[in-house]
């Protein structure tokens, strides 16, 4: 399927397989949406955010008098204002790390240049700004440890007391270091990642107030679930806090930890007014999470005939200042550090450091994707080493269902990553030739397996309540948030499949940790997996109560009854009943037409201390491919086509499987050529977003796109996840593309104009 | 500071308002006039999430202070709408390509859209990419808007 064919292709569904615009693209057409700041309520104050300048400093005194006194300000609250002054977060659910709490507001110790040390609220955005540059804080610098390799160090400075290294995942299978010592070959690696900020277009932003006692936030966040860690903050009971997250402009990971939510908290439950906080964009890049960068060291053993036998790797994640996910975005890395394929003999280890860098956390790809880089660029090595084509050498060792992975598991559905790998290929047809004299041409590719669903331990499970109304609409309520990418609108495509209810007659209530069923948050790649599963399951459900009162209405066997079109109907020509006549009889009954529905993820345990054991659900693999042109001169890279295939399972929506891939694609080109939030000593160099450069429209080509629907994933209707994975292969594609073209590996990213001429320079030499 | 009342017209109708000279339209537009598909993204004029026509030229605008549109046309997306919410052909073509996936860049990408295709008639799809340089979009990868405008400029 190409990218302008959207027919749907899959006979035996009606809804499930089209493409159609959603009450959520209509209203983002009339730009009649209303994010999270886009919420007044009367008497509503403006919060600010009083942030550290230093990356590491003792807090000596803090002087709040001046600010307090300013005409309009309604509050300056400091640490000691802060019933629980503690963000608690045990990522890997307390398997592994480190116990580090991070403070909501920094009481005597700044370990980040951002870090918050007091919060304000004033009549006006102006006012609350003049009265965060008159809280006088005085510091006493600290020495800071800004690389991961010296904080590991003996003596290096201690971000926290307890240590430097937040959390380090073993994973073991077989004897690698035997295997390599007996491999006919070997080749070896080091690749660097960078900083990378999220940058949604709309910055963290929300509104609090209080009502009827309950303490609202509504909040651009990923996840309502933080309610409870809200409550903990200000010492209420959780019933007493509500969380509302609007449709957000865009979140990528970057909404997954909490932003603007304990701020807006503290200064909306101590004034007892509504509050607006709106980070500034140059806010947001100084103090907002990061991707981590890594430090990968691969070596790979093989036969000569290009079989792995063994793969040891070690990787290195900058956590900055405090653990938010880090334990979880290192483990993902080592679940994932040998791709898919078959490495009988491994020997992976992850660690997190605390550094006094900015938090780096969730973000797209969650660990999975920077290892891409790495284990393929060891395959492309390996198969420049033997002599055998990048796709052969691949082919030999790819994984299939039935295989094991270095932590024990079996993959028990299908692994159509060589579908993926020649389809992405031919997207690209005929090799180009170089535009002029001092150009280079070469394709590349890249294979992943990226993990969908949680990690497995934490026994996911999301629920979903169906109502038919008594005129025959439906309604679904889901606590799932909605970051732009129908997360809302699918589960509305599965019900309709299902019910047979008109998705114009299908009304869906989200985000909100009072009023919906709890879905958990929208990350993992997770929510058409767990909350597509607890909607298909909860309208099956509810089907199979309604289908005895239409079989008796129609006098056929509810076994027949086909739900389509608003109708239940025993034969296809025949007229059947409206849903509202079907609502009506059962209520006569006294049937209910509402359900709720919990659908539980499967279930399992790792062992940290063999590396063995479970981790994620299942995987979605793809593959992408490239033509670049190397401009030997400039050392500019120029992609002249680019095209990304994935196994998805099944498509419920293929325009919005599209998008996903077209962009996931797009965020990883800007990560493998452009973006660096670049951190000295500390200090974020990126004071503005001009100086931080996403991809905008003129600097890479449209991503073709094809998907295989290999019906085999664990999602509803076989549907395998795909927010996150097309974001893995980009870097190691362009990697791949520019080593084809010049004949050199880039190991570190970005892959800059300057560190293209410096690999061009050490050809020259060798 | 010294407020003082203008009076902007905005998708065709004068509304008055106090504002101080610093006061972006932006802020006006967004805070004041609950105009909601007017967006802060970065307050640099990076992003575009805030562009508006000003007698029918994209602007941003952060950029540009409440006071300097006085006595001028001032469009947001709505203001391309037909009554009843009818939807301008060009947002057809968005919704029909799927070219908005969180919708927060979409009022400025389709302002600018429009522009281009008012300027050039039927631009290439290079000539609509140069267009959207001020206009960033995180989500889509762009290739989704360009097919929409191009549906577009073709009709």
């Amino acid at each position: 399927m190409t990218a302008h064919d959207l027919q749907p292709h899959t006979r035996s569904y009606r809804v499930v397989g089209t493409s159609p615009a959603h009450h959520d693209f209509v209203d983002k057409v009339k730009g009649s949406l209303h994010y999270a700041a886009d919420w007044r309520l009367p008497g509503m104050l403006h919060g600010r955010v009083v942030r550290s300048p230093l990356p590491s400093a003792r807090i000596t005194g803090i002087d709040v008098t001046a600010a307090r006194a300013l005409p309009g300000v309604f509050a300056v609250l400091t640490a000691a204002d802060v019933p629980s002054n503690e963000i608690v977060e045990r990522a890997s659910g307390g398997l592994a790390e480190l116990e580090v709490t991070m403070p909501v507001l920094a009481a005597d110790r700044v370990r980040y240049m951002g870090e918050p040390v007091a919060v304000v609220a004033a009549a006006t955005p102006q006012l609350a700004h003049e009265a965060a540059e008159l809280v006088a804080v005085d510091y006493e610098e600290l020495p800071g440890v800004f690389d991961v390799e010296a904080a590991r160090a003996d003596g290096a400075p201690r971000v926290h007391e307890v240590g430097n290294t937040l959390v380090s995942w073993q994973i073991r299978c077989g004897d690698a270091d035997r295997a390599l010592a007996a491999a006919e070959v070997v080749v070896q690696g080091e690749y660097r990642s960078q900083h990378v900020e999220h940058a949604y277009l709309e910055p963290e932003a929300g509104v609090g107030w209080i009502e009827n006692g309950v303490l609202t936030l509504r909040v651009s966040t990923q996840v309502i679930e933080h309610a409870a860690m809200i409550a903990h903050i200000l010492g209420l009971p959780q019933s007493k806090v509500r969380v509302i997250a609007a449709y957000m402009g865009g979140g990528f990971g970057g909404k997954e930890d909490m932003t603007v939510e304990p701020y807006l908290a503290l200064l909306a439950w101590h004034t007892r007014r509504p509050v607006r906080m709106i980070w500034d964009r140059q806010e947001s890049l100084v103090a907002s999470t990061k991707r981590h960068p890594f430090i990968m060291r691969y070596r790979t053993g093989a036969g000569r005939d290009g079989t792995i036998t063994a793969q040891q790797v070690e990787i290195l994640g900058d956590a900055g200042a405090y653990p938010n996910l880090s334990p979880r975005v290192l483990f993902a890395a080592a679940a994932c550090a040998c791709g898919p394929y078959r490495v009988p003999n491994a020997s992976i280890t992850s660690t997190a450091v605390f550094t006094n860098n900015v938090p780096s956390s969730a973000f797209r790809g969650f660990g999975a994707m920077q290892v891409v880089l790495g284990y393929e660029s060891q395959l492309d090595q390996l198969a420049a080493r033997l002599g055998l084509s990048r796709t052969e050498l691949r082919e030999r060792n790819f994984l299939a269902q039935g295989d094991l992975l270095p932590t024990g598991e079996r993959l028990d559905t299908c692994v159509e990553v060589a579908q993926t790998m020649h389809r992405a290929l031919a997207l690209l047809g005929e090799p180009p030739q170089p535009s002029g004299p001092g150009k280079l041409v070469g394709r590349g590719l890249g294979c992943n397996r990226h993990p969908y669903g949680r990690t497995i331990w934490f026994r996911d499970r999301a629920s979903a309540w169906l109502s038919l109304q008594a005129d025959g609409t439906l309604l679904i309520r889901s606590g799932v948030t909605d970051l732009g990418a129908g997360q809302a609108a699918s589960l509305g495509q599965i019900a309709a499949e299902v019910l047979g209810a008109p998705l114009d007659d299908i009304s869906i209530y989200i985000g909100d940790s009072a009023l919906n069923p709890p879905a958990g948050g929208t990350f993992a790649t997770r929510q058409l997996y767990m909350s597509g599963n607890a909607v298909l399951h909860a309208a099956r459900e509810l089907r199979e109560r309604l289908a005895p009162v239409a079989a008796d209405l129609l006098g056929a066997p509810a076994d027949d009854l086909e739900f389509a079109g608003g109708r239940v109907r025993a034969h296809p020509d025949g007229p059947g009943i409206t849903l509202a006549e079907l609502a009506a009889a059962c209520d006569k009954r006294a049937v209910s037409t509402a359900h709720l529905s919990t659908w539980r993820a499967q279930a399992g345990s790792f062992d940290p201390r063999t590396g063995q054991g479970d981790t994620f659900p299942d995987y979605t693999y793809g593959t992408h491919a490239a033509d670049v042109e190397v401009d030997t001169e400039t050392g500019q890279v120029t992609v002249l086509r680019y095209a990304a295939c994935h196994d998805v399972g099944r498509a419920i929506n293929p325009m919005r499987v599209q998008g996903q891939i077209q962009g996931g694609a797009m965020q990883g080109l800007g990560y493998a050529l452009t973006e660096d939030m670049a951190i000295e000593d500390g200090y974020v160099q990126a004071a503005l977003f001009a100086s931080y450069l996403i991809p905008n429209a003129r600097d890479f080509p449209d991503v073709l796109v094809d998907i295989v629907e290999s019906g085999e994933g664990k999602g509803p209707l076989g549907a395998r996840g795909i927010g996150e994975p097309p974001i893995g292969n980009v870097a190691a594609t362009i990697a791949s593309a520019i080593h084809d073209a010049i004949g050199v590996r880039p190991d570190r990213l970005p892959m800059t104009p300057e560190r293209i001429l410096t690999l061009l320079d050490e050809r020259r030499q060798t | 500071m010294n407020r003082r009342r203008i009076t902007l017209n905005v998708n065709g109708r004068d509304h008055e308002v106090w504002a101080v000279p610093s006061d972006t339209l932006l802020d006006v537009l967004h805070d004041e006039l609950g105009m909601a598909d007017v967006r802060y993204g970065c307050g640099e004029g990076v992003c575009g999430t805030c562009t508006v026509l000003l007698d029918g030229d994209p602007v941003n605008g952060c950029l540009t202070l409440a006071v300097q549109a006085e006595g001028h046309q001032v469009t947001t997306m709505r203001g391309l709408m037909g009554p009843d919410e009818a939807l301008h052909p060009l947002q057809e073509c968005f919704l029909r390509r799927g070219a908005a996936q969180c919708g927060f860049c979409t009022p400025g990408m389709v302002l600018t859209a429009l522009d281009v295709v008012q300027r050039l008639g039927r631009p290439t799809r290079e000539e609509i990419r140069y267009a959207l340089v001020g206009n960033l979009c995180r989500c889509t990868g762009y290739t989704k808007i360009l097919d929409a405008i191009e549906e577009y400029a073709g009709q």
